[in-house]
């Protein structure tokens, strides 16, 4: 998803930067200004940094073992729990949404073709997704009720992600970088970064 | 003992009862079977002696739910978790969604009770064991089959070690091999001694693990008493329950005009199979 808003950035910032005055090239009536590149290149910079911290997150953090470190750090087993069945609900989403097609297909449903008969073909698998998530919802609280999860007290942990002395120095590390920077940018260090 | 006593319960915006005047005790190490046709007030039965029903449910009871001779109107819904375990049709419903292996759903419910580590792990362990399925201790719950999932289900609520347990139709969404699975695990949890009030439309499984069956129709007790008496009984095929097939078998032998030793050998296997 970053190439394609990368592009879009590139080409807008490229060949609409507004003020844009040293040309780097032309292409018909659109100019191409040296302004726009900074610009544009400063914009990916960000937004780069910020995706691959996502991604790097995403990658290196199971939701799972992130849902228990935060239950055994004091917050509340129902935050965690929507949390985590947020994320592990989606696979079972679109394993009912399948299921559903097939079965809607199997009896003659045109889910193929134009984007019209496509769209046509939505409405009738929405409505059999959607009430049996709500049913499915109910029986699931029942469940989760007739097991003490509305027990108000806090709750024994089965196990807890490994928590190392050079994972606690980085940490540590990483949350006095932050300030560091911040002070640094506001005294002038970090003026080259614009 | 779980007791209902005159119970009447009415869900919420409903224009009767599903529950009328319902009168019925789980002694302690019984196995009690609930058979009727759909809508006969099973699956409403199990919510109310669960204590589900009204607490999460709504709707109105009349009457008491006595466990061991307390109200359970007086019971939170957690403090009830650890003395009535439910179990629902659905498989996959019952499990957490949140539990990335099978050991960790089965001990999901103590640890929501805040038992002890040391104990927690003790009674996953014993309820993987008492179901036998501790080779599927390390797997995904979501990538199992129907039967394993409702095990898996089953072992969560023996984890909670409550004194009585009701299943709600155990085995309505399984293939013959689940069904073969969970009624094993039933017979096997009946066998050490566990209570249960199991919901049923197979009339064998109920034959072959019940020692008392109750057969409701429309919210009422209309048979109840010993599980060969009841499912022998030839008003059962009116009230939308199915016989078992050993009682079919011994009707047929005699409509078909068998000898009298044929039709005593088909009696000697049918008591045989209520045994079982």
């Amino acid at each position: 998803m970053t190439l394609p808003i990368a592009i879009s950035v590139l080409v807008v910032n490229l060949f609409f930067f507004p003020g844009g005055r040293e040309v780097i090239f032309q292409v018909g009536p659109i100019t191409a200004t040296l302004e726009g590149l900074g610009f544009a290149l400063e914009t990916l910079a960000r937004i780069g940094a910020i995706s691959g911290a996502i991604t790097l997150f995403y990658l290196t953090t199971p939701p799972s073992e992130l849902v228990l470190d935060l239950e055994r750090r004091g917050v509340s087993p129902r935050v965690t729990f929507v949390a985590l069945a947020s994320v592990q609900t989606v696979p079972a989403l679109v394993e009912r949404a399948t299921t559903i097609t097939a079965a809607q297909r199997a009896r003659g449903l045109d889910t193929e073709g134009s984007l019209w008969r496509r769209l046509r073909g939505v409405l009738p698998l929405a409505g059999p997704v959607l009430l049996g998530s709500i049913t499915e919802v109910e029986e699931r609280t029942m469940a989760l009720e007739a097991r003490g999860f509305t027990r108000p007290a806090s709750r024994t942990l089965l196990w807890w992600p490994p928590d190392s002395a050079r994972q606690r120095l980085a940490r540590w590390l990483l949350v006095l970088a932050l300030p560091s920077i911040v002070v640094a940018r506001a005294v002038g260090w970090l003026g080259w970064l614009r | 003992m779980l007791a209902l006593e005159s119970v009447t319960y009415r869900y919420a915006g409903a224009p009767r009862p599903s529950l009328h005047e319902v009168s019925l005790d789980l002694h302690d190490g019984e196995v009690l079977g609930l058979a009727g046709a759909s809508e006969a007030g099973k699956t409403t039965l199990c919510l109310v002696a669960s204590g589900l029903a009204p607490r999460t449910v709504g709707g109105t009871l009349g009457g008491r739910v006595l466990l061991g001779g307390e109200d359970t109107a007086r019971l939170a819904m957690h403090e009830l978790a650890g003395r009535v375990g439910i179990a629902f049709a659905s498989p996959a419903t019952q499990l957490s969604g949140v539990a990335a292996t099978v050991y960790e759903e089965v001990a999901f419910g103590p640890m929501n009770l805040g038992v002890p580590r040391p104990e927690l792990i003790a009674r996953t362990e014993e309820a993987l064991a008492a179901l036998r399925i501790e080779a599927l201790a390390a797997r995904d719950p979501a990538q199992l089959s129907g039967g394993q999932q409702q095990l898996v289900a089953i072992a969560g609520l023996l984890a909670l070690r409550p004194a009585h347990l009701v299943l709600d139709e155990p085995t309505a969404q399984l293939d013959p091999a689940g069904t073969a699975m969970v009624a094993a695990a039933l017979a096997a949890l009946a066998a050490s001694g566990s209570s249960i009030l199991v919901a049923e439309q197979k009339a064998d499984l109920l034959a072959s693990i019940c020692s008392r069956v109750v057969v409701l129709d429309a919210g009422r007790v209309v048979l109840e008493g010993p599980a060969a008496e009841v499912l022998g009984d030839p008003r059962l095929e009116a009230l939308g329950v199915a016989p078992p097939a050993a009682v079919r078998l011994l009707r047929a032998a005699t409509t078909a005009n068998l000898s009298a030793a044929a039709v005593a050998r088909l009696g000697a296997a049918l008591d045989e199979a209520v045994a079982r």
